[in-house]
């Protein structure tokens, strides 16, 4: 229960705090929520990776479907994916996650007590 | 707290924010490029985008609405003409804002500034910058915007359109901005009417700028003048002038005379001192050009006039131009428009039809300047030192220290090349430029005249405004009346003047005098009851000023040829004239060719090849190997017959394309096709022979590389502004080419074809290759191409205020304040 709701929480928040400022708030919302809720390191860490995996992957996702891959295609050749789209919403997902995902493991080290 | 396990963490996070966030890799961080909310993901834009919607801005004066149609033309409805020209400069901002600005930095010498000053290897700052900088360009710019701001038309226009362009720039959020901004990691700045006198003055740059007076002083050097004359005639033989063979010309208002030095230090030829000259860093395509025509109603089937036009312009995404209607109380036209002006520069009214092809005529030319000292502070003048004006040039560069480039000018205009810049004379010579474009002029008031145009004299008043670059525009009414101009504000010329580097220590060499206006020539109502012009020589050799220029002759031929011919004209007879790729140079040159092959001599693939290029029905067809074959061996027989006469002057200026072709026709012992380097006398047979076996293992090679069809080779596409091969439209099926009426080449051709039949209900059709919207993430950025490519074209929707509710309405945006 805890755990999804810190993931709904993450991705919510970052979702917002990405409508006022740039991309690198997730970090500040991730390490936040993982303070907040308080949970096993490895739980924290797997809260905000999974959280950003879904919002930026999705978003990224659903924005490409509706676009039906025009510019995807595009990016994907300038850009170093090999013309995948699909690699470019990967890479694009697993960027948010990672640094969600550490940004959270901090804040769960930062609350565990000994 | 863990400390030891929390550092580890935070630090690992907080270095993975600094790489996904770091400029070293790509201009912009990978992350701000990815990131859903803020990066490239924002520009891409659903396929079922919906456009309506409600704007206001306090500087309208009243309420406006936009149509879109399925093909997002915007058809404007103001109420005003300051609110017309604002929602202009709006929508082109909104559409094409990024392309609008790289433009205007490009002509203002600023690329260094958005892109660094090396892209690859492309020398940004020497070769774009301080080039266009020291040809005057940003002065010339400043110049006219003096001119078009003292008059209250132009000012208005050109200040509701600057509004409009920023008020959507003000409502630009960081992740609403274009893609290209992204990528190369840098914000809009605000629009101001400078930039759209830059633009006009980048127009000038393509279109009067293609002079080659350096390359012909090297060869003037080299040859003697009966060669000279031979490779850079005056007139060539296959000329059929815009206005008519013996049209009958007034005395002349200004009559010019060579200076009496000219025979011994200007016409001076084989000189060949082994001085060599600068070497342009960027020179205009020397295709820019362009067709057009227009039939009256007694060669029409339905007895009214028919206006052509297509525009010959390297072909970019996003396009050079955008379609649109706009319609005011005073006014309703319909056309190509220039993002970055306002105004209507290629289309038609309710009452006539607008077009223009460029005018080629050479209005810049270089004076070699004596400065007293290193210090350029004066120079000789008429026998004393004259003091020199100091402009200096403050180029930024994205992340180096700023660049100062100290420019001379003297009465000339600025010097252009000294010991300061790329100077690559060996005798320490300098060169001021005088360019038609430095004086000031308004061509803007013409775009605001010609819209509203009801009649011929409106149109004459109208274009009299256009100075530089020349064009010569043609006209047709619903009243019947049709007409052309060669107009543009042209030095008066001695014969020759201008076509070499002239002595600039004394006045004697400088222009005397500008054509008077009357003077251009013009056509109005001609018997032949037909205009038409394809860039080639304005008139004959009776016209009483020396016309100087590039002037290629065989499209204009072609055209006025089948216009000769054509009756019961209609306007998909026009759109098939427009596309049509009769070869006409190949026409003139098989007979001479097949004349003077040994075909005996033959092997299998030479024999396979020529039985080709016999039998070919002379059209460049997008799947025809024939135009490989005659392209590839032409190539090769030129190279075979100049390269030992003018290899050493190293100039693609000379001779003329039309030099060798006619130098056979007239004589098959042209002396030229002797290799002077050999002890025996070459003839034809013997130069087309050896041509031939060097073209065939190439023509073979590109058979087995499936490209001996021609639209494979030619390799037509379209190219994004930043040449990234994934945002341009590469191998399009067109055919034509240059000497031909539908003149693509690879990356050059009809950048908008219009037919406009003047019936009472206009007809009018067009097609561009390129979109609506510059955003390459949009559905709407190459819509037009692939249509553009095959030859076909759409019908023009003119609409009407009643037409509102017509289905073919797909968006509407309503203006108000």
């Amino acid at each position: 229960m805890k755990f999804a709701a810190s993931i709904l929480l993450t991705a919510l928040l970052s979702f917002i705090i990405c409508l006022y400022m740039d991309w690198w708030a997730i970090a500040i919302i991730a390490f936040v929520v993982a303070i907040l809720i308080q949970q096993p390191p490895l739980q924290s860490f797997l809260t905000g990776f999974i959280a950003l995996l879904l919002l930026w992957g999705g978003l990224a996702w659903w924005i490409n479907m509706k676009n039906e891959g025009v510019l995807a295609h595009k990016m994907a050749v300038l850009l170093p994916f090999g013309g995948s789209a699909f690699l470019m919403i990967l890479v694009t997902a697993l960027m948010g996650a990672l640094v969600s995902g550490c940004a959270a493991l901090a804040g769960s080290y930062a609350r565990k007590k000994k | 707290m863990k400390i030891i396990p929390f550092s580890i963490s935070a630090f690992v996070c907080i270095l993975l924010v600094l790489v996904f966030g770091t400029k070293l890799i790509l201009p912009a961080p990978l992350a701000v490029l990815l990131s859903p909310q803020h990066g490239v993901w924002q520009n891409a834009e659903p396929a079922d985008v919906n456009y309506s919607m409600d704007l206001s801005f306090p500087q309208l004066k009243s309420k406006s609405e936009v149509y879109f149609d399925d093909r997002l033309v915007p058809h404007v409805f103001a109420e005003n003409d300051e609110d017309a020209f604002f929602i202009q400069g709006y929508l082109h901002a909104k559409f094409r804002l990024w392309q609008m600005e790289f433009q205007t930095h490009a002509a203002a010498g600023r690329l260094s500034e958005i892109m660094g000053d090396k892209i690859g290897s492309l020398d940004v700052l020497n070769k774009v910058d301080r080039y266009f900088r020291r040809l005057g360009m940003g002065y010339s710019a400043e110049k006219s915007l003096r001119v078009i701001e003292a008059d209250s038309s132009t000012r208005m226009m050109c200040d509701a359109y600057a509004a409009g362009v920023n008020a959507w720039i003000q409502s630009l959020t960081r992740s609403q901005l274009p893609l290209e901004y992204k990528l190369l990691g840098y914000q809009p700045e605000a629009w101001s009417n400078l930039k759209t006198a830059l633009f006009i003055k980048y127009m000038a740059f393509d279109l009067a700028g293609g002079e080659s007076d350096f390359e012909f002083t090297a060869a003037k050097n080299a040859l003697s003048k009966i060669d000279f004359e031979a490779l850079v005639p005056i007139r060539p033989d296959s000329l059929d002038p815009i206005v008519p063979k013996g049209t009958v010309f007034d005395a002349p208002g200004v009559v010019v005379k060579a200076p009496a030095s000219a025979d011994s230090l200007y016409l001076n030829f084989m000189k060949d001192t082994g001085a060599t000259f600068p070497v342009l860093p960027m020179k205009p395509d020397k295709e820019n050009g362009s067709n057009n025509w227009a039939v009256n109603g007694k060669k029409t089937r339905s007895g009214y006039p028919i206006l052509c036009n297509d525009p010959h312009l390297g072909l970019n995404l996003p396009s050079l131009w955008y379609e649109m209607q706009i319609r005011t109380p005073h006014y309703n036209a319909y056309g190509a428009t220039f993002p970055s002006a306002p105004g209507v520069i290629i289309g038609f009214n309710d009452s006539c039809a607008f077009g223009v092809t460029n005018a080629g005529r050479d209005v810049r030319d270089y004076y070699a300047i004596q400065f007293r000292d290193a210090s350029r502070t004066s120079y000789l003048y008429n026998g004393s030192w004259r003091q020199t004006e100091f402009r200096i040039e403050h180029i930024k560069i994205k992340g180096k220290p700023e660049f100062t480039d100290t420019v001379a000018y003297t009465v000339f205009g600025p010097v252009i090349f000294d010991d300061t810049y790329a100077n690559r004379s060996n005798d320490g010579k300098s060169y001021a430029v005088r360019w038609k474009a430095h004086d000031p002029s308004n061509e803007v008031k013409m775009f605001y005249q010609l819209d509203r145009a009801k009649n011929y004299n409106d149109y004459l008043e109208a274009i009299k405004n256009l100075h530089t670059p020349g064009q010569n525009c043609a006209f047709a009414a619903k009243n019947g009346d049709i007409a052309i101009w060669c107009q543009g504000e042209f030095p008066a010329k001695w014969k020759r003047q201008g076509d070499f580097v002239m002595p600039g220590t004394d006045s004697s060499y400088k222009w005397q005098g500008m054509i008077p206006q009357s003077e251009n020539p013009h056509m109005l109502n001609p018997e032949r009851n037909f205009i038409s012009s394809a860039n080639q020589f304005p008139a004959d050799t009776t016209y009483p000023y020396y016309l100087g220029g590039s002037f290629p002759n065989y499209r204009g031929w072609i055209i006025n040829k089948r216009l000769y011919q054509m009756a019961d004209i209609t306007p998909q007879d026009m759109m098939d004239l427009q596309t049509n790729n009769y070869n006409v140079f190949a026409e003139m040159a098989r007979p001479v060719l097949i004349k003077n092959m040994n075909e005996a001599a033959f092997n299998a693939d030479e024999k396979k090849y020529w039985d080709i290029f016999k039998e070919w029905n002379l059209r460049s067809d997008t799947g025809e190997t024939a135009p490989v074959v005659f392209s590839v061996l032409w190539d090769f027989l030129e190279k075979e017959v100049w390269t030992d006469d003018l290899g050493r002057i190293k100039t693609t200026a000379v001779p003329y394309p039309s030099s060798l072709l006619e130098g056979i026709l007239r004589d098959s012992a042209f002396k030229f096709l002797d290799n002077i380097n050999t002890p025996q006398k070459e003839t034809l047979p013997d130069v087309l022979a050896a041509a031939f076996k060097k073209a065939v293992p190439v023509i073979k090679k590109a058979e087995a590389d499936g490209k001996a069809s021609w639209a494979k080779f030619k390799d037509t596409h379209i190219s994004h502004l930043t040449k990234l091969p994934a945002l341009s439209r590469m191998h399009l099926p067109i055919g034509g080419g240059t000497h031909i009426i539908n003149a693509t080449k690879a990356d050059h051709g009809p950048s908008w074809r219009m037919v406009v039949s003047l019936t009472p209900e206009t007809e009018a059709y067009g097609v561009y290759p390129g979109g609506q919207n510059g955003n390459p993430g949009s559905a709407y950025y190459d819509s037009f191409i692939d249509t553009w490519a095959n030859g076909k074209y759409y019908q023009l929707w003119i609409m009407k205020k009643g037409d509102v509710a017509d289905k073919r309405v797909k968006f509407k945006m309503m203006f108000s304040n």
